[in-house]
């Protein structure tokens, strides 16, 4: 919608109101910010220690774990985005959000930097309590800035998802179903178990994961079992492709709030 | 009349593509600066379509619409810095504080952060909120979160306030709340438009009414003329046996009486109110007939359907 240049001087103010707001939220519910925190450092002592062995993985499997930990965790935060913008849609919070001479796009612009900033937090902690555990990370600093680039530019992609089918769904019952469906295709992946070690046809479905390119990468930088080198361009490939289908659809699935 | 605060001139919204109903078909309104007006009709009527045009969230399919001298199309913006909106949910952000909620709005309006803090203050002791302290909208009562969403409304003295089913879901306490806060503000020069399927709430609240059906006003004016023009106030009269309801019929003191036998009921339009009750009281006693209940009452939405309309679909829909 064409509202003119007056919305623009305030997209900064606005977009920072609104990450503000999530920061806020954050501060009330310190359990659920904790509880987020610490699921995925759940599944790492789950998957290193209680399922564990890693089939096909040669080398430290803590070091093969960790990176598919990591990727995994930011193929998660889909759900976050999700209920977060449902939410608002439900409450009517965005009808009023609409109804106020804000910066056009802030809403979302607020919402993508509440959520990179979690995602940055779990990545943080995820990568402490590997550590904890024994990983290594042997790629030097710039290989691991490198690595968390690339999850994070995974996590921004499937932040974009997110809203999306948040837009599109607009009613908290379908969550659901996408919190179930999150999971197996979370699973197919290489984040647990090498592709070489399933029936070809899992195998080759599992290499073409894109949540796969990005943690192969991602070991191949930090040089961890598991990692091949000339994954780095697909996990950039991958994340952008999606960022190119999904990113201009949502916004247009916003926008289209008004038809 | 006073100048126009809401211009509507032919205002058309189609849903759903080709095969969709018209929300609004041709709805015209005309609303006079600082006052009530109340838009009331049926669920499906059109109300909460012409409020989310009016507040910039739709767009019209056609039609002239002005808020506050500005277009809602081409100035959205202009329009958005004027109004304030009470949505049918209280749309607040339920894990913050009241004060934080009014604080984040206040922001969002640009009003600096000293200015913000200092009138979601002011609001929060307007609306009796003021206790509340730090206790998330999560846990308020459904009066006190009504009447936070209202504040949120308020946080730029609009100009124009548009309020849809206002106390929709609330208890008769939470209603008298919302309807007193509303009462507040007229005299402020804040313009008001209530959507409302309560014809009790337009009573209360509303200089002037428009009746709206199927997308458009059918019936506009003053609740006095409305009900004036819609037969007036009933008298409803209960039987203990229903084999006396012919009898007492005719000797009721008025005529267009309507005989509902399952519930042993008469029904009747009514001019003058004392009257017609010592009138039927009297006639029953001397008849020697035994009433359970007599009662006078304001004409209900389907009885001022019924007469605007001269159909009778809504009757049978409720009966």
């Amino acid at each position: 919608m064409s509202i003119g240049a007056s919305t623009g001087a305030y997209a900064l103010t606005d977009s920072w109101t609104m990450t503000r707001r999530e920061l806020a939220r954050w501060a009330r519910q310190p359990a659920q910010v904790a509880v987020g925190l610490v699921f995925p450092v759940m599944l790492l002592l789950m998957f290193g220690y209680l399922v564990g062995g890693g089939r096909g993985v040669s080398g430290d499997y803590i070091d093969y774990l960790v990176p598919g930990m990591l990727a995994l965790t930011m193929a998660f935060g889909l759900e976050g985005t999700m209920l977060a913008v449902t939410r608002d849609l439900d409450k009517g919070v965005i009808d009023r959000f609409r109804s106020m001479p804000m910066a056009d796009g802030a809403v979302l612009v607020g919402r993508s930097a509440a959520d990179m900033l979690q995602s940055t937090l779990v990545l943080a902690v995820l990568a402490g309590a590997g550590y904890a555990l024994g990983w290594r990370a042997h790629g030097g600093p710039g290989g691991f800035l490198g690595a968390v680039g690339l999850l994070l530019l995974f996590r921004f992609a499937m932040l974009w998802i997110g809203i999306h089918l948040a837009l599109l769904a607009g009613r908290p019952e379908l969550i659901q179903a996408v919190q179930i469906l999150v999971w197996p295709v979370g699973f197919l992946s290489n984040a647990f178990a090498a592709p070489r070690s399933m029936p070809d046809w899992l195998g080759t479905a599992v290499e073409w994961n894109p949540m796969s390119q990005t943690a192969t990468a991602v070991r191949d930088l930090l040089g961890g079992p598991g990692g091949e080198s000339g994954h780095v361009g697909a996990a950039v490939l991958w994340p952008l492709v999606l960022l190119a289908v999904f990113l201009p659809s949502a916004l247009r699935r916003f926008a289209r709030l008004s038809r | 009349m006073a100048e126009a605060a809401i211009t509507v001139e032919g205002a058309r919204k189609k849903y759903g593509g080709k095969g969709g109903a018209h929300a609004l078909d041709g709805l015209d309104l005309r609303v006079g600066r600082g006052t009530v007006h109340g838009v009331l009709g049926p669920n499906g009527a059109g109300k909460t379509t012409l409020v989310r045009i009016l507040s910039t969230l739709l767009r019209p399919d056609a039609g002239r619409i002005e808020v506050a001298g500005h277009d809602v199309v081409t100035q959205a913006y202009a329009v958005r810095l004027r109004i304030g909106l009470l949505g049918q949910h209280a749309a607040l952000d339920e894990e913050l504080g009241g004060r934080e909620n009014l604080e984040l709005f206040g922001r969002l309006h640009h009003l600096g952060a000293r200015t913000a803090r200092a009138r979601a203050g002011e609001l929060l002791e307007r609306f009796d909120l003021a206790g509340t302290g730090r206790r998330p909208v999560r846990a308020y009562s459904g009066g006190m979160r009504r009447r936070l969403d209202l504040a949120a409304s308020l946080i730029t003295e609009p100009e124009v306030l548009f309020l849809d089913e206002p106390t929709t879901g609330l208890d008769p306490r939470g209603r008298s709340e919302v309807w007193a806060a509303v009462r507040s503000l007229v005299g402020g020069g804040t313009t008001v438009l209530l959507a409302t399927q309560h014809l009790e709430e337009a009573d209360q609240l509303a200089d002037r009414i428009s009746v709206v059906d199927a997308g458009r006003v059918i019936a506009d004016g003053t609740a006095d003329e409305l009900k004036a023009a819609t037969g007036a106030d009933r008298i409803d009269v209960v039987l203990r046996d229903a084999g006396q309801l012919g009898a007492a019929v005719a000797l009721l003191p008025m005529t267009a009486v309507s005989v509902d036998p399952d519930r042993r009921l008469l029904s009747a339009p009514v001019a003058d109110r004392m009257a017609a009750l010592s009138g039927v009281v009297q006639a029953l006693q001397e008849a020697g007939i035994e009433a359970e209940d007599v009662a006078l009452r304001r004409p209900t939405l389907d009885e001022v359907f019924l007469h605007l309309t001269g159909e009778d679909h809504r009757v049978k829909e409720s009966a």
